[in-house]
Protein backbone atom coordinates (compact mmCIF):
# COMPACT_ATOMS: atom_id res chain seq x y z
CA UNK A 1 0.00 0.00 0.00
CA UNK A 2 2.92 2.53 -0.80
CA UNK A 3 2.23 3.07 -4.60
CA UNK A 4 1.20 6.58 -4.78
CA UNK A 5 3.62 9.02 -3.41
CA UNK A 6 1.88 11.69 -0.81
CA UNK A 7 2.35 14.75 -3.01
CA UNK A 8 -0.25 13.53 -5.53
CA UNK A 9 -3.01 13.39 -2.53
CA UNK A 10 -2.09 16.80 -1.82
CA UNK A 11 -2.68 18.06 -5.20
CA UNK A 12 -5.64 16.39 -5.66
CA UNK A 13 -6.94 18.00 -2.28
CA UNK A 14 -5.62 21.56 -3.58
CA UNK A 15 -7.30 20.94 -6.52
CA UNK A 16 -10.44 20.11 -5.32
CA UNK A 17 -10.30 23.42 -2.35
CA UNK A 18 -10.06 25.15 -5.26
CA UNK A 19 -12.90 24.11 -7.44
CA UNK A 20 -15.02 24.61 -3.86
CA UNK A 21 -13.80 27.85 -3.70
CA UNK A 22 -13.84 29.21 -7.05
CA UNK A 23 -17.71 27.65 -7.05
CA UNK A 24 -18.18 29.63 -3.57
CA UNK A 25 -17.36 32.64 -5.11
CA UNK A 26 -18.53 32.63 -8.75
CA UNK A 27 -21.96 30.75 -7.99
CA UNK A 28 -25.47 32.68 -6.43
CA UNK A 29 -27.95 29.87 -5.98
CA UNK A 30 -27.62 29.19 -1.71
CA UNK A 31 -27.71 25.13 -2.23
CA UNK A 32 -24.61 25.48 -4.46
CA UNK A 33 -22.91 27.45 -1.92
CA UNK A 34 -23.23 24.90 0.60
CA UNK A 35 -22.74 22.42 -1.48
CA UNK A 36 -19.04 23.75 -2.23
CA UNK A 37 -18.13 24.56 1.37
CA UNK A 38 -19.06 20.31 1.41
CA UNK A 39 -16.28 20.09 -1.15
CA UNK A 40 -13.51 22.18 0.48
CA UNK A 41 -13.70 20.34 4.00
CA UNK A 42 -13.86 17.21 2.03
CA UNK A 43 -10.57 18.46 0.01
CA UNK A 44 -9.49 19.49 3.91
CA UNK A 45 -9.58 15.85 5.14
CA UNK A 46 -8.42 14.08 2.25
CA UNK A 47 -5.11 16.25 3.42
CA UNK A 48 -5.07 15.47 6.82
CA UNK A 49 -5.95 11.79 6.41
CA UNK A 50 -2.80 11.97 3.60
CA UNK A 51 -0.36 13.34 6.55
CA UNK A 52 -1.82 10.98 8.95
CA UNK A 53 -0.36 8.21 6.40
CA UNK A 54 2.79 9.70 6.52
CA UNK A 55 3.09 9.65 9.88
CA UNK A 56 1.65 7.13 10.83
CA UNK A 57 2.54 6.94 15.12
CA UNK A 58 -0.87 7.90 15.79
CA UNK A 59 -4.45 8.59 14.81
CA UNK A 60 -4.27 12.73 14.67
CA UNK A 61 -5.02 13.42 11.59
CA UNK A 62 -7.43 10.74 11.44
CA UNK A 63 -9.41 11.59 14.06
CA UNK A 64 -9.37 15.42 13.42
CA UNK A 65 -10.81 14.55 9.94
CA UNK A 66 -13.64 12.99 12.34
CA UNK A 67 -14.70 15.83 14.52
CA UNK A 68 -14.05 17.69 10.62
CA UNK A 69 -17.16 15.00 9.32
CA UNK A 70 -18.80 16.02 12.94
CA UNK A 71 -18.97 19.67 12.35
CA UNK A 72 -19.88 19.60 8.37
CA UNK A 73 -22.65 17.46 9.16
CA UNK A 74 -23.89 19.98 11.83
CA UNK A 75 -23.02 23.01 9.02
CA UNK A 76 -25.41 21.09 6.21
CA UNK A 77 -28.25 20.87 8.40
CA UNK A 78 -28.09 24.08 9.94
CA UNK A 79 -27.65 26.17 6.87
CA UNK A 80 -29.89 24.42 4.77
CA UNK A 81 -32.24 25.14 7.36
CA UNK A 82 -31.50 28.81 7.11
CA UNK A 83 -32.15 28.51 3.42
CA UNK A 84 -35.45 27.38 3.79
CA UNK A 85 -35.89 29.89 6.31
CA UNK A 86 -34.77 32.16 3.84
CA UNK A 87 -36.94 30.53 0.91
CA UNK A 88 -39.98 31.09 3.29
CA UNK A 89 -39.28 34.81 3.24
CA UNK A 90 -37.93 35.62 0.08
CA UNK A 91 -39.55 33.13 -2.27
CA UNK A 92 -36.20 32.72 -3.53
CA UNK A 93 -32.56 31.05 -2.82
CA UNK A 94 -30.56 33.11 -4.52
CA UNK A 95 -27.68 34.95 -2.47
CA UNK A 96 -27.91 38.10 -4.45
CA UNK A 97 -31.77 38.73 -2.68
CA UNK A 98 -30.65 38.38 1.01
CA UNK A 99 -29.63 42.09 0.97
CA UNK A 100 -31.92 43.26 4.32
CA UNK A 101 -29.09 44.71 5.91
CA UNK A 102 -27.44 46.41 3.08
CA UNK A 103 -28.93 49.87 2.83
CA UNK B 1 -0.66 -5.52 -6.72
CA UNK B 2 1.34 -1.46 -7.35
CA UNK B 3 -0.84 -1.28 -10.93
CA UNK B 4 -3.70 -1.95 -9.14
CA UNK B 5 -3.21 0.33 -6.90
CA UNK B 6 -1.98 3.17 -9.25
CA UNK B 7 -5.55 2.76 -11.42
CA UNK B 8 -7.26 2.72 -8.50
CA UNK B 9 -5.99 5.85 -7.59
CA UNK B 10 -6.77 7.42 -11.07
CA UNK B 11 -9.97 6.24 -10.76
CA UNK B 12 -10.61 7.84 -7.60
CA UNK B 13 -9.23 11.07 -8.58
CA UNK B 14 -11.18 11.46 -11.86
CA UNK B 15 -14.30 10.42 -9.41
CA UNK B 16 -13.52 13.52 -7.30
CA UNK B 17 -12.20 15.85 -9.83
CA UNK B 18 -15.42 15.94 -12.28
CA UNK B 19 -17.66 15.09 -9.71
CA UNK B 20 -15.95 18.56 -8.01
CA UNK B 21 -16.30 19.95 -11.26
CA UNK B 22 -20.28 19.00 -11.88
CA UNK B 23 -21.06 20.30 -8.37
CA UNK B 24 -20.18 23.11 -9.02
CA UNK B 25 -20.77 24.02 -12.61
CA UNK B 26 -24.43 22.03 -13.01
CA UNK B 27 -27.05 25.06 -13.39
CA UNK B 28 -29.94 21.97 -12.06
CA UNK B 29 -28.65 21.61 -8.28
CA UNK B 30 -29.77 18.24 -8.51
CA UNK B 31 -26.70 17.23 -10.84
CA UNK B 32 -25.16 19.25 -8.37
CA UNK B 33 -25.81 16.88 -5.35
CA UNK B 34 -25.03 14.34 -8.13
CA UNK B 35 -21.32 15.75 -8.49
CA UNK B 36 -21.49 16.18 -4.68
CA UNK B 37 -21.75 12.38 -4.16
CA UNK B 38 -19.33 11.42 -6.95
CA UNK B 39 -16.93 13.52 -5.38
CA UNK B 40 -17.66 11.97 -2.28
CA UNK B 41 -17.39 8.58 -3.26
CA UNK B 42 -14.47 8.99 -5.07
CA UNK B 43 -12.58 10.47 -1.64
CA UNK B 44 -14.14 7.09 0.26
CA UNK B 45 -12.21 5.20 -1.64
CA UNK B 46 -8.67 7.37 -0.86
CA UNK B 47 -9.52 6.74 2.32
CA UNK B 48 -9.25 3.50 1.63
CA UNK B 49 -5.67 4.02 -0.34
CA UNK B 50 -4.37 5.87 3.31
CA UNK B 51 -5.30 2.87 5.29
CA UNK B 52 -8.38 5.12 6.75
CA UNK B 53 -10.67 2.15 6.74
CA UNK B 54 -13.54 3.37 9.57
CA UNK B 55 -13.24 7.01 7.71
CA UNK B 56 -14.00 6.01 4.79
CA UNK B 57 -17.15 3.66 5.91
CA UNK B 58 -18.38 7.54 8.07
CA UNK B 59 -18.06 8.97 4.64
CA UNK B 60 -20.06 6.61 2.84
CA UNK B 61 -22.55 6.87 5.73
CA UNK B 62 -22.49 10.17 6.89
CA UNK B 63 -21.77 12.43 3.51
CA UNK B 64 -23.64 10.14 0.70
CA UNK B 65 -25.89 8.71 2.71
CA UNK B 66 -27.29 11.51 4.73
CA UNK B 67 -25.82 15.21 3.63
CA UNK B 68 -26.84 14.62 0.36
CA UNK B 69 -29.83 12.90 0.63
CA UNK B 70 -30.70 16.41 3.11
CA UNK B 71 -29.52 18.35 0.44
CA UNK B 72 -31.93 16.24 -2.48
CA UNK B 73 -34.75 16.92 0.42
CA UNK B 74 -34.16 20.53 0.39
CA UNK B 75 -33.95 20.92 -3.14
CA UNK B 76 -37.03 19.31 -4.12
CA UNK B 77 -39.24 21.03 -1.49
CA UNK B 78 -37.84 23.94 -2.60
CA UNK B 79 -38.39 23.58 -6.24
CA UNK B 80 -37.91 24.98 -9.45
CA UNK B 81 -37.05 27.92 -8.25
CA UNK B 82 -33.61 27.04 -7.43
CA UNK B 83 -32.86 27.09 -11.21
CA UNK B 84 -30.54 29.88 -11.46
CA UNK B 85 -31.64 32.85 -13.35
CA UNK B 86 -28.13 34.63 -15.49
CA UNK B 87 -27.85 37.57 -13.53
CA UNK B 88 -24.57 40.03 -14.91
CA UNK B 89 -24.92 42.12 -11.25
CA UNK B 90 -21.29 42.22 -10.05
CA UNK B 91 -20.48 39.38 -12.67
CA UNK B 92 -17.51 40.96 -13.04
CA UNK B 93 -15.70 41.05 -9.30
CA UNK B 94 -17.04 37.71 -9.23
CA UNK B 95 -14.90 36.48 -11.85
CA UNK B 96 -12.01 38.24 -11.11
CA UNK B 97 -11.50 37.35 -7.40
CA UNK B 98 -12.64 33.75 -8.68
CA UNK B 99 -9.40 33.84 -11.27
CA UNK B 100 -7.15 35.76 -8.89
CA UNK B 101 -7.99 32.95 -6.13
CA UNK B 102 -7.21 29.81 -8.69
CA UNK B 103 -3.98 31.49 -10.17
CA UNK B 104 -2.52 31.89 -6.24
CA UNK B 105 -3.97 28.55 -5.42
CA UNK B 106 -2.16 26.74 -8.19
CA UNK B 107 0.45 28.57 -7.59
CA UNK B 108 1.08 27.83 -4.09
CA UNK B 109 0.49 24.31 -5.08
CA UNK B 110 3.42 24.27 -7.61
CA UNK B 111 5.60 25.84 -4.48
CA UNK B 112 4.79 23.36 -2.14
CA UNK B 113 5.58 20.43 -4.60
CA UNK B 114 8.95 21.88 -5.38
CA UNK B 115 9.67 22.63 -1.65
CA UNK B 116 11.34 19.43 -0.85
CA UNK B 117 13.22 19.08 -4.48
CA UNK B 118 12.45 16.43 -7.52
CA UNK B 119 12.12 13.37 -5.40
CA UNK B 120 8.34 12.26 -4.56
CA UNK B 121 7.63 11.34 -1.12
CA UNK B 122 7.00 7.89 -0.75
CA UNK B 123 4.90 6.58 2.33
CA UNK B 124 5.98 3.40 3.53
CA UNK B 125 4.25 0.57 4.92
CA UNK B 126 1.40 0.78 7.44
CA UNK B 127 1.21 -0.07 11.30
CA UNK B 128 -0.88 -3.12 11.11
CA UNK B 129 -3.97 -2.03 12.32
CA UNK B 130 -3.87 1.48 11.11
CA UNK B 131 -7.45 3.44 10.66
CA UNK B 132 -9.78 0.47 11.79
CA UNK B 133 -12.11 0.27 13.84
CA UNK B 134 -10.37 -0.93 16.94
CA UNK B 135 -7.46 1.36 16.80
CA UNK B 136 -9.52 4.68 16.56
CA UNK B 137 -11.72 3.79 18.80
CA UNK B 138 -9.57 3.01 21.62
CA UNK B 139 -7.77 6.39 20.70
CA UNK B 140 -11.42 8.30 20.73
CA UNK B 141 -12.52 6.75 23.85
CA UNK B 142 -8.42 6.91 26.03
CA UNK B 143 -7.00 10.36 24.71
CA UNK B 144 -9.82 12.38 22.80
CA UNK B 145 -12.97 11.70 24.90
CA UNK B 146 -13.38 15.09 26.11
CA UNK B 147 -13.85 16.10 22.04
CA UNK B 148 -16.02 13.35 21.54
CA UNK B 149 -18.44 14.43 23.77
CA UNK B 150 -18.44 17.79 22.69
CA UNK B 151 -18.92 16.87 19.55
CA UNK B 152 -21.81 15.22 20.85
CA UNK B 153 -23.24 18.48 22.36
CA UNK B 154 -22.50 19.82 19.18
CA UNK B 155 -24.79 17.67 17.14
CA UNK B 156 -27.71 17.78 19.61
CA UNK B 157 -27.47 21.65 19.62
CA UNK B 158 -27.50 21.61 15.94
CA UNK B 159 -30.53 19.64 15.91
CA UNK B 160 -32.06 21.75 17.90
CA UNK B 161 -31.43 24.72 16.57
CA UNK B 162 -32.31 23.58 12.97
CA UNK B 163 -35.42 22.59 14.32
CA UNK B 164 -35.89 26.05 15.56
CA UNK B 165 -34.86 27.57 12.58
CA UNK B 166 -36.66 25.25 9.73
CA UNK B 167 -40.10 25.94 11.50
CA UNK B 168 -40.04 29.69 11.26
CA UNK B 169 -42.25 31.99 13.09
CA UNK B 170 -45.59 29.90 13.12
CA UNK B 171 -47.84 31.19 15.84
CA UNK B 172 -49.24 29.04 18.83
CA UNK B 173 -52.00 26.74 18.89
CA UNK B 174 -54.76 27.71 20.55
CA UNK B 175 -58.27 26.27 21.66
CA UNK B 176 -61.14 27.44 19.96
CA UNK B 177 -63.07 30.15 22.12
CA UNK B 178 -60.00 31.44 23.64
CA UNK B 179 -60.07 35.73 22.58
CA UNK B 180 -56.80 34.92 20.41
CA UNK B 181 -59.35 34.03 17.64
CA UNK B 182 -61.25 36.44 15.15
CA UNK B 183 -64.87 36.29 15.43
CA UNK B 184 -65.50 34.30 12.35
CA UNK B 185 -63.23 31.29 13.47
CA UNK B 186 -64.59 31.12 16.20
CA UNK B 187 -68.14 29.07 15.10
CA UNK B 188 -66.53 26.38 13.56
CA UNK B 189 -67.02 22.85 15.20
CA UNK B 190 -64.98 20.75 13.00
CA UNK B 191 -61.56 21.97 14.77
CA UNK B 192 -60.45 22.24 18.63
CA UNK B 193 -57.44 23.71 18.72
CA UNK B 194 -56.02 26.16 15.96
CA UNK B 195 -53.51 28.20 14.74
CA UNK B 196 -55.07 31.90 15.53
CA UNK B 197 -54.70 33.92 12.31
CA UNK B 198 -51.86 32.21 10.06
CA UNK B 199 -54.66 31.06 7.01
CA UNK B 200 -56.49 33.98 6.96
CA UNK B 201 -53.34 36.32 6.97
CA UNK B 202 -52.17 34.18 4.08
CA UNK B 203 -55.75 34.34 2.81
CA UNK B 204 -56.04 31.26 1.55
CA UNK B 205 -59.04 31.01 4.49
CA UNK B 206 -61.60 28.03 3.35
CA UNK B 207 -64.16 30.99 3.41
CA UNK B 208 -62.20 33.59 1.80
CA UNK B 209 -64.88 35.80 0.03
CA UNK B 210 -62.37 35.20 -3.00
CA UNK B 211 -65.15 35.86 -5.40
CA UNK B 212 -66.59 38.76 -4.23
CA UNK B 213 -63.19 40.60 -4.80
CA UNK B 214 -63.43 39.58 -8.81
CA UNK B 215 -67.36 40.96 -8.88
CA UNK B 216 -66.41 44.34 -7.55
CA UNK B 217 -63.26 44.68 -9.78
CA UNK B 218 -65.06 43.92 -12.88
CA UNK B 219 -67.44 46.75 -13.56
Amino acid sequence: MNAVPLEYFLTVAGVLFTIGTIGFLLRRNLLVLLMSIELMLNAVNVTLVAFNRMHPQNHGGQIFAFFIIVVAAAEAAIGLAIVLSFFRVRKTVRSDDADLLRN
Amino acid sequence: MELLEKIFFGLTTLLVLIGGVVTVAAKNPIRGAMGLLASILGIAGMYLLLAAELLAAIQVVVYAGAVVVLFLFVIMLIGPTTQETSDARGAVGRYFGAGAFAIVAIGALWVVMRIGGEKLTMMGPAPAGMGTVEMIGREMFSRQVVPFQISGVLLLIAVIGAMAVARGNQLPLVKVGSPALPPERQARPDSVIVRPSVDIAEGHAPDAPAADTKVKASP
